[in-house]
C-alpha cells in the first residue's frame, strides 16, 4: 500500500461518525437498538456488511502492521504482511462498492491495546482475527440466501485460513491447523454472528448492532 | 425421530405451512445446534424432501456432493499415509509431524463424510484405487521429497477449489453446508503450510495463489490453477483498489466437477 492509499483510508475512518445516520436500511426494524449504534442490516445484506466490517477491522490492522512494522520484523515477513493488508484492503473494497448506498458507514478503530513494536502483539493479534474471520464466514455461510454471494463468501474464506495458517506459523511452526483450530472431526471452526461481534468490539470504537441479522 | 414426523405430519396437512413460518430452516438450525458427529448422525432423512421446495435440491443432490468430497478426501488420506509410511518426508524434521496433521485431517475427513452420507441413507462411495505418479509424471512421488510437496500442493490447493465450486449445491441443508465449509477451510489451512514447505526449500510458492501460478511445479498441474488469475468479483474490478497480484490472490476461485474429474483421473486406476 501506498501512503496516498493509506491517507485515503484513514480520511474514510475520521469521517465514519458523521456518516452514521446515513445508515438507513429499507423496513428494518431497529427497536431496541442502543443509541449510536450502527445497524448491520437484515437478509443477505446484514450478512455482507457484517463481513465488510470485519474486513474493514483487517485492513486497518494490517495497515498499520505495515506502516509501523515491528522491531525484529524480516523481509520475508515484511513482504507477506504487506500481502495480508493489500488482500484485507481488496476485501474490504470489495464489500464496498458491491453494497453500494447499503453498505454501513466506514468503522472507528481502536487499536489502542496492541502494541505495534511488539512481534509477540502484532502476530497474537493477526491469529485472532484470522481464526475468527475463519470461525465468521464458516458460521455465516448458512445465513446466506443467494448462492452467488455464498461462491464470494467462499473465494474469501479460504484465503484468509491461509493467512491464519501461516501466521500461525509464524507464532509457532506446525500450529496450522493444531487441535485449537480444528476438532477431532478435522472441521475448522465455525461461529455465530453474535459471539464473533463479541471478539471484535474491543477492537472497535463504531458499535455494530446485528438486531436485524438473519439467525439461520 | 419425533420432530421429523411432526413436521412431515404438519407439511402433509398443510403445504404452505414452511413458506410461513420458514420453519425448515429452524428445524434444521435446533438439530445443527447440537454439533458434532453424533449429532449428524441423527439427522432427520425426511426433511431432506421438504428442502427441495425452497432451492430444488434433493436428498440425493446434496449425498452426490458429499460421495463426491468423499472421493477427494480418500484421495488425499490415501497419499498422506503412504507418503509418511514411505519415509519420503525427512526423519526429525518438522515436516513429519506436520504431515501426519494433514494426514489425520483427512483420514478425519473421510470418517466424518461417510458418517453424513450414511445418515442421510445414501451409500458411501468406495474408495478407489489409486495411482500417485499418475501414469509416470510424478514417478518418484514418495522417494523425492520436492515431488511429494509439489503433489501435495497440487492436491490441496484443488482440494480448496473443488469443495468451493459446489458449496452452492448444499445451500439448502444448513448442517451439511456448515460441515463442508468448515473442511474447506481446513483444506485451505493445509494448502499454506505446504506452500510454505515448498517454500523453505526454494519453491516461489507463497502461502496464497499468485495468478495462475503453479509455484514452480509446471504444465503437468496447471490445470488445477486454471482460472486463479481472475481479478473481477461480481463485475467489480479488484485491480481498481489493488495490484494485479493481490487482487487474483485476495479471492481463490472455484473448479467445477468437471474440471477437478479431469484433473484427479490420472491418480485414480479404478
Amino acid at each position: 500500500m501506498d501512503r496516498r492509499r493509506f491517507l485515503q483510508f484513514t480520511g474514510m475512518v475520521g469521517a465514519s461518525a458523521l456518516a452514521l445516520t446515513a445508515c438507513d436500511k429499507d423496513n428494518d426494524n431497529t427497536g431496541g437498538m442502543p443509541a449510536g449504534s450502527i445497524d448491520l442490516g437484515s437478509g443477505d445484506t446484514g450478512i455482507l456488511n457484517y463481513a465488510y466490517a470485519l474486513e474493514q477491522l483487517e485492513a486497518a490492522f494490517y495497515t498499520q502492521v505495515v506502516v509501523t512494522p515491528y522491531s525484529g520484523i524480516t523481509a520475508t515477513e515484511q513482504s507477506l504482511l504487506a500481502d495480508i493488508r493489500d488482500h484485507e484492503m481488496a476485501h474490504k473494497m470489495f464489500f464496498g462498492k458491491a453494497l453500494g448506498t447499503m453498505a454501513i458507514p466506514a468503522l472507528t478503530v481502536n487499536f489502542a491495546n496492541i502494541n505495534f513494536s511488539s512481534r509477540d502483539a502484532v502476530l497474537a493479534t493477526a491469529k485472532a482475527f484470522e481464526d475468527l474471520g475463519v470461525s465468521a464466514y464458516n458460521g455465516a455461510g448458512k445465513l446466506i440466501k443467494d448462492a452467488n454471494y455464498l461462491l464470494l463468501a467462499g473465494k474469501i474464506v479460504s484465503v484468509e485460513a491461509r493467512h491464519a495458517a501461516w501466521i500461525r506459523d509464524l507464532i509457532s511452526n506446525g500450529s496450522f491447523a493444531d487441535t485449537t483450530a480444528v476438532d477431532a472431526n478435522g472441521l475448522d471452526m465455525a461461529a455465530e454472528p453474535a459471539s464473533v461481534l463479541a471478539a471484535a468490539a474491543p477492537f472497535l470504537t463504531s458499535k455494530l448492532w446485528a438486531g436485524n441479522l438473519p439467525t439461520d | 425421530m419425533n420432530l421429523s414426523n411432526l413436521i412431515n405430519t404438519i407439511a402433509a396437512q398443510d403445504g404452505s405451512f414452511y413458506d410461513r413460518t420458514d420453519s425448515r430452516r429452524n428445524a434444521m438450525r435446533s438439530i445443527a445446534s447440537v454439533g458434532g458427529k453424533l449429532a449428524l448422525t441423527a439427522l432427520p432423512l425426511a426433511l431432506g424432501s421438504l428442502f427441495q421446495k425452497a432451492y430444488g435440491q434433493t436428498n440425493a443432490d446434496i449425498t452426490a456432493v458429499l460421495n463426491y468430497a468423499l472421493t477427494l478426501e480418500y484421495l488425499e488420506a490415501e497419499f498422506y499415509t503412504k507418503g509418511d509410511a514411505s519415509g519420503v518426508v525427512p526423519v526429525g524434521t518438522a515436516a513429519v509431524k506436520a504431515i501426519q496433521t494433514i494426514r489425520d485431517h483427512e483420514n478425519a475427513h473421510v470418517a466424518f463424510l461417510t458418517t453424513v452420507i450414511k445418515s442421510m441413507n445414501a451409500t458411501p462411495v468406495d474408495k478407489p484405487s489409486f495411482d500417485f505418479t499418475a501414469g509416470g509424471a510424478f514417478a518418484d512421488v514418495f522417494s523425492n521429497y520436492d515431488t511429494f510437496l509439489a503433489v501435495a500442493q497440487t492436491f490441496e490447493d484443488t482440494g480448496v477449489r473443488a469443495y468451493k465450486g459446489r458449496a452452492g449445491e448444499l445451500i439448502s441443508n444448513n448442517t451439511v453446508l456448515t460441515a463442508a465449509l468448515q473442511i474447506h477451510s481446513v483444506e485451505a489451512r493445509h494448502a499454506s503450510h505446504i506452500r510454505q514447505m515448498r517454500w523453505a526449500r526454494g519453491a516461489n510458492a507463497k502461502p496464497w495463489i499468485t495468478g495462475n501460478d503453479t509455484g514452480g511445479i509446471g504444465s503437468a498441474v496447471q490445470a488445477s490453477y486454471a482460472g486463479e488469475e481472475n481479478t473481477d468479483q461480481a463485475s467489480i474490478k479488484i485491480t481498481d483498489f489493488v495490484g494485479t497480484n493481490a487482487a487474483t490472490e485476495a479471492f481463490d476461485e472455484p473448479l467445477t466437477a468437471d474440471q477437478v474429474l479431469a484433473i484427479v483421473r490420472p491418480f485414480i486406476k479404478s
